[in-house]
């Protein structure tokens, strides 16, 4: 379908203008990754040198956050479910304060003082450089994300496909391919500063179509009467046919709320930022900015139902946003409107990409095959770079044969994700007893468990998956570390010492 | 077996925890919002709803409100409990 045909120059160009702005950042940060010498090269490829200040980090945060199922999933369950499912989409509000307030300074300070760039740097440090660990980790993140980042893709060239009718594998190649570019010559000062323009577009994407809609629908009113005449199920919180039960939406809070705590590409921001100042201006920055977005996409699709009355032929309920957007906006809008779901996907997968990278490159090569490759920096910025592209180079041929439904493949990564990290770190950060067999056996659990559950009891007591899954991670963490040695008082002076 | 270790904790500590702690505290006040607004106005049948500002009082208050009062809170508590503290 493209129904956009007749203009097209009006939609691609807001579009180009993006794309292209997204290879300067790359080539901006480019610029700075080669000048920075020695072992500095590693803290300003994979962390930007920790050198970003509070709207930086608010926007990264929230835009590594907010991806596909926000802007075209989420808005297509709303259209079907109703209201019910904006409030499902708040859970999210917290975003910004849960994992800056509860990571917290302590985080910051600890990651200073160990040199840790990455995630799994902090683990290794406190686990003692246990292998089982840090292998564990890297795996589960690696396998996870690749899923994610697949998910992302495939909603991104879908969306194009369907507004502008560009074949599917062009948009794969074009935007993945644009991506990929600017993360693997910029690393995370690229993905961090195209980040905070992403959020920026979105913001104003979301509060765009969130107005135009209200109006072309007569107002609030209007649209909820024609809800209710279609059926008065939409206007509560029950969704239609009570199908968002008050367990599974109550897990919610721990799927995408508590648990992204979890979510290494979430949790290294809370790494990220320059002193205390930047902090506390993130906190409050990224929490208004998740409020709008979640708040204005979610609503959206649920009043879009008041305007579109049927999803046009050949399209399914994920495409609500782009249907929404053609029939709107005049066409230079659309354009404009088509960059904000395009930076959520960007946003999020040049987050995920940078990760990986720093996986493969400083957590497992460096760590652990190749030591010595980190006194040749030369050598490192190629290694690094050609690492970061040939898996997005990977990862957008695997995206070509798109499975379906965006929202569930990227909540299944999540929750393996989480199941794999969260306890590992909360509790490595807050329980000077934890230690390594306690994370190799809640990440075990956590893996195993979230699968199986998934596959064989799909609703626990009603509730999602993750609520058990970590529930099982926990006693697994606490038993494991109570019948293994507590870890040496070196480690935990590391951690909590002067 | 319990470990007693013995350590200077880092002094930093003290004030971050203090922060860590009211990030918590505020999330469980988002949460009770979150349920009591939803579910206490929304669990009575659509034809009996009220409306505000257009939209029904179940919605406006825990989907709307919150965003607005969550942020507000949010920067109150960063202004009374925070610290500008060195992180080096």
């Amino acid at each position: 379908m493209n129904s956009a045909n007749q203009h097209l120059p009006q939609i691609w160009i807001p579009v180009a203008i993006y794309l292209i702005a997204m290879l300067y950042i790359g080539y901006y940060s480019n610029k700075i990754v080669s000048a920075s010498k020695g072992d500095k090269f590693l803290s300003e490829y994979f962390l930007g040198s920790r050198s970003f200040g509070g709207y930086v980090v608010a926007m990264t945060l929230v835009a590594t956050y907010v991806s596909a199922s926000s802007f075209l999933g989420g808005p297509g369950a709303a259209y079907t479910q109703g209201l019910g499912w904006v409030l499902l989409a708040m859970t999210q509000l917290p975003t910004a304060y849960l994992t800056l307030g509860i990571l917290g300074k302590r985080f910051a300070i600890v990651s200073r003082k160990v040199k840790a760039v990455t995630i799994i740097d902090v683990i290794r440090e406190r686990y003692e450089d246990n292998l089982w660990v840090v292998w564990l980790a890297s795996i589960g993140a690696i396998i996870f994300l690749i899923v994610a980042v697949v998910g992302q893709f495939v909603g991104g060239a879908k969306l194009f496909q369907s507004i502008t009718g560009l074949p599917y594998m062009w948009g794969l190649f074009l935007f993945g391919g644009i991506a990929l570019i600017y993360t693997a010559i910029g690393g995370f000062r690229a993905v961090a500063l195209s980040d905070a323009i992403q959020g920026t577009v979105m913001l104003f994407g979301t509060i765009l179509i969130l107005v135009v809609t209200i109006i072309a629908g007569g107002g609030v009113s209007n649209i909820l009467g024609t809800l209710n005449s279609i059926n008065p199920d939409l206007l509560t919180p029950y969704g239609v046919d009570n199908f968002i039960a008050v367990p599974w939406i109550s897990s919610y809070w721990v799927l995408v709320c508590i648990g992204i705590l979890g979510l290494p590409q979430n949790a290294i921001r809370a790494m990220a930022y320059k002193d205390s100042k930047s902090m506390h201006r993130a906190i409050v920055i990224g929490t208004v900015v998740s409020g709008i977005l979640m708040l204005g996409l979610h609503l959206t699709g649920a009043l879009s139902r008041g305007i579109i009355e049927k999803i046009p032929e050949g399209l399914t309920v994920d495409h609500i946003m782009p249907v929404l957007a053609i029939k709107l906006l005049p066409p230079w809008l659309v354009g404009i409107f088509l960059a904000a779901p395009l930076a959520a996907i960007m946003s999020t997968v040049d987050s995920q990409l940078i990760l990986m990278s720093s996986t493969i490159v400083k957590d497992l090569y460096l760590n652990y095959i190749n030591p010595r490759a980190s006194e040749d920096q030369k050598r490192l910025t190629n290694l690094s770079m050609i690492c970061t592209a040939i898996l997005g180079l990977i990862i957008i041929i695997a995206s070509i044969k798109p499975p379906s439904l965006i929202i569930w493949i990227n909540l299944y990564a999540f929750g393996g994700l989480e199941a794999t990290f969260f306890w590992m770190l909360i509790l490595g950060l807050y329980w000077k007893r934890a230690n390594a067999h306690g994370a190799i056996a809640s990440m075990i659990t956590g893996i195993v468990g979230f699968i199986a559950i998934s596959k064989f009891w799909p609703r626990p007591f009603g509730t999602h998956p993750i609520v058990l899954t970590l529930v099982l991670g926990l006693i697994a963490f606490v038993i494991a570390t109570y019948v293994t040695t507590p870890p040496k008082e070196e480690t935990i002076r590391k951690f909590w010492g002067a | 077996m319990t470990k007693k270790y013995i350590i200077d904790e880092d002094p930093r500590y003290k004030q971050t925890n203090k922060e860590t702690l009211s990030m918590v505290i505020l999330l469980i006040a988002n949460i009770a919002w979150w349920f009591i607004f939803a579910y206490g106005l929304g669990s009575s049948p659509p034809e009996s709803y009220t409306y505000i500002m257009g939209f029904p009082a179940w919605f406006f208050w825990s989907c709307i409100m919150s965003c607005v009062l969550f942020s507000v809170l949010v920067w109150l508590v960063i202004s009374l409990v925070f610290k500008d503290i060195p992180l080096d």
